[in-house]
């Protein structure tokens, strides 16, 4: 069963959204992302200061499988990468919501997280997907 | 109208939390967790590939020689007959008149005119049905087999692994590469997919169960088909429907080794492969490593000096920790190259597969 931490928010599109102390966000891809994306080979991420619109691509993740566009739910600027993944990229696999975290962002409008799906939105959302 | 097929380790599969796929009309597993892990298990020890789904066909009497001398590119005539439960065995491709490829197989001589073909499984009804029609006329039977399941064993330890689990362990240890033991109701062939030594096993569906539960008990890993493609493709071994169909010759796609022309043998495509010859095959296959991030994948476009040509298959290598292809490309590119990947330029190298044998990297890195 696909694991679905309660302290975070979700996208349809498989991300999830942390909030940092400072109120910058954390984003990476869900725990049924990198199942159904299967070993992951490459990561590509934003350099510092990237501008990104809400729904745009903003990272690559590339499995063996295919490579998957991560997009950025609130418009915001990149603050911090996860320089891991440039030769662990595996950690998206073992551990999705902690060490493989893609990267930190200062959103424009911060309330605009709330509009995002809570973790019961988001286990109904992937429940139906299987049906 | 039938559903989708399960193999007789289905159950083990599912029991093994086996990520489950449906590949040619069968559901089999892509991985058990992680196709990296399995692919480095066959590696550097031996893993074990459900391969059921393969089409097993058995061809037998007075006309088979004939009939397969005259179907396949390779010259079955050249199998010798083993003594003592032995046969050999070679690998073919079988032509269009054209000389397009309609499917790639392994055919083992099991007696003097017995043989055993194991062909895909997405090509299972037209094989079958380009098989059985051109048997007019030939003294023989043609027989499908899915009565019998295959398991494959493969890495540096795998044969002396599975030799365990049968009597005749001399025997099997004594195999050449491409020849079989019968040992009782199994086949146990020295042949593979993978680049590395190992068997592939050919027995009764209902002991297949049996064996995959020995195997895993001599901590032999379970691999799926995500591994088997890596593998595969590290050791520069063709996958029909990719890197070859039915309007790529072999003298396109790295095959020229498996057509016997020495001999007046007529076979189905020889005056087209002979025309080519005579007329200079424009496409080779090669071998492609790409330099930087990124996953050549089948389709890409790829530009050498002396043209454009296209990535056949490709995927992320594990043991080399780059992508890399197969490709077909103008005769005479060598050296570098670009790929298109997503509308960028990707710097590559064309190298002769194949990438990976034994455990061993063979390509300059």
């Amino acid at each position: 069963m696909s694991e679905i931490p309660a302290e975070l928010r979700y996208t349809k599109e498989h991300e999830w959204v942390r909030e940092h102390d400072d109120g910058t966000l954390v984003l990476g891809v869900t725990d049924h992302a990198q199942v159904s994306l299967g070993d992951l080979v490459f990561v590509e991420l934003p350099e510092n200061d990237t501008a990104v619109e809400a729904g745009n691509a903003c990272a690559v993740v590339e499995s063996v499988k295919a490579a998957s566009d991560v997009y950025l739910p609130l418009s915001g600027t990149i603050v911090e990468k996860n320089d891991a993944l440039e030769d662990a990229p595996e950690l998206v696999n073992s551990d999705p919501y902690g060490d493989g975290w893609l990267l930190r962002f200062k959103p424009d409008t911060p309330a605009q997280l709330e509009e995002l799906l809570g973790c019961d939105d988001y286990e109904r959302f992937i429940a139906e997907l299987n049906d | 109208m039938t559903g989708i097929k399960q193999t007789p380790l289905y159950a083990s599969h599912v029991r093994a939390g086996a990520r489950m796929v449906e590949f040619a009309g069968w559901s089999m597993p892509l991985n058990y967790g992680s196709q990296l892990d399995e692919h480095h298990a066959v590696r550097g020890r031996a893993g074990a590939f459900d391969v059921s789904h393969m089409t097993i066909v058995d061809v037998s009497g007075a006309d088979a020689e004939r009939y397969l001398r005259y179907v396949f590119a390779n010259d079955v005539g050249r199998l010798q007959v083993g003594k003592d439960g032995h046969c050999q065995a070679l690998y073919s491709c079988m032509l269009r008149e054209d000389g397009g490829v309609l499917d790639d197989l392994i055919v083992y001589r099991l007696a003097k005119s017995e043989y055993r073909v194991v062909v895909n499984a997405a090509t299972r009804e037209k094989d079958l049905d380009w098989l059985v029609g051109l048997s007019g006329g030939y003294s023989l039977e043609i027989l499908e087999r899915p009565d019998l399941a295959m398991i494959a064993v493969q890495g540096p330890h795998a044969r002396e692994l599975v030799a365990v689990a049968y009597e005749n362990e001399g025997a099997l240890l004594a195999l050449q590469a491409f020849w079989a033991f019968r040992d009782d109701d199994a086949l146990i062939a020295r042949t593979g997919y993978t680049g590395e030594d190992g068997f592939e096993i050919i027995l009764p569906a209902d002991r297949a169960e049996e064996l995959w539960a020995a195997l895993q008990s001599l901590d032999i890993t379970a691999c799926g088909l995500g591994a088997r493609d890596t593998l595969r493709l590290e050791a520069g071994l063709n996958l029909y429907g990719l890197d070859m169909d039915e309007t790529v010759s072999p003298l396109e796609c790295g095959l020229r080794w498996t057509v016997r022309m020495k001999s007046e043998r007529d076979f189905i495509g020889r005056d087209a492969l002979e025309g080519q010859l005579a007329n200079g095959v424009s496409l080779q296959q090669s071998g492609l490593i790409l330099k930087g991030k990124g996953v050549l994948r089948a389709g890409y476009v790829v530009r050498t000096a002396e043209g454009e040509g296209v990535v056949s298959s490709g995927t992320f290598s594990p043991t080399l920790a780059r992508s890399i292809a197969l490709a077909r490309i103008p005769v005479g590119s060598s050296g570098e190259c670009e790929v298109i990947i997503r509308d960028r330029a990707n710097e590559a190298r064309i190298v002769t597969p194949p990438f990976v044998r034994n455990g061993q990297i063979k390509i300059e890195h």
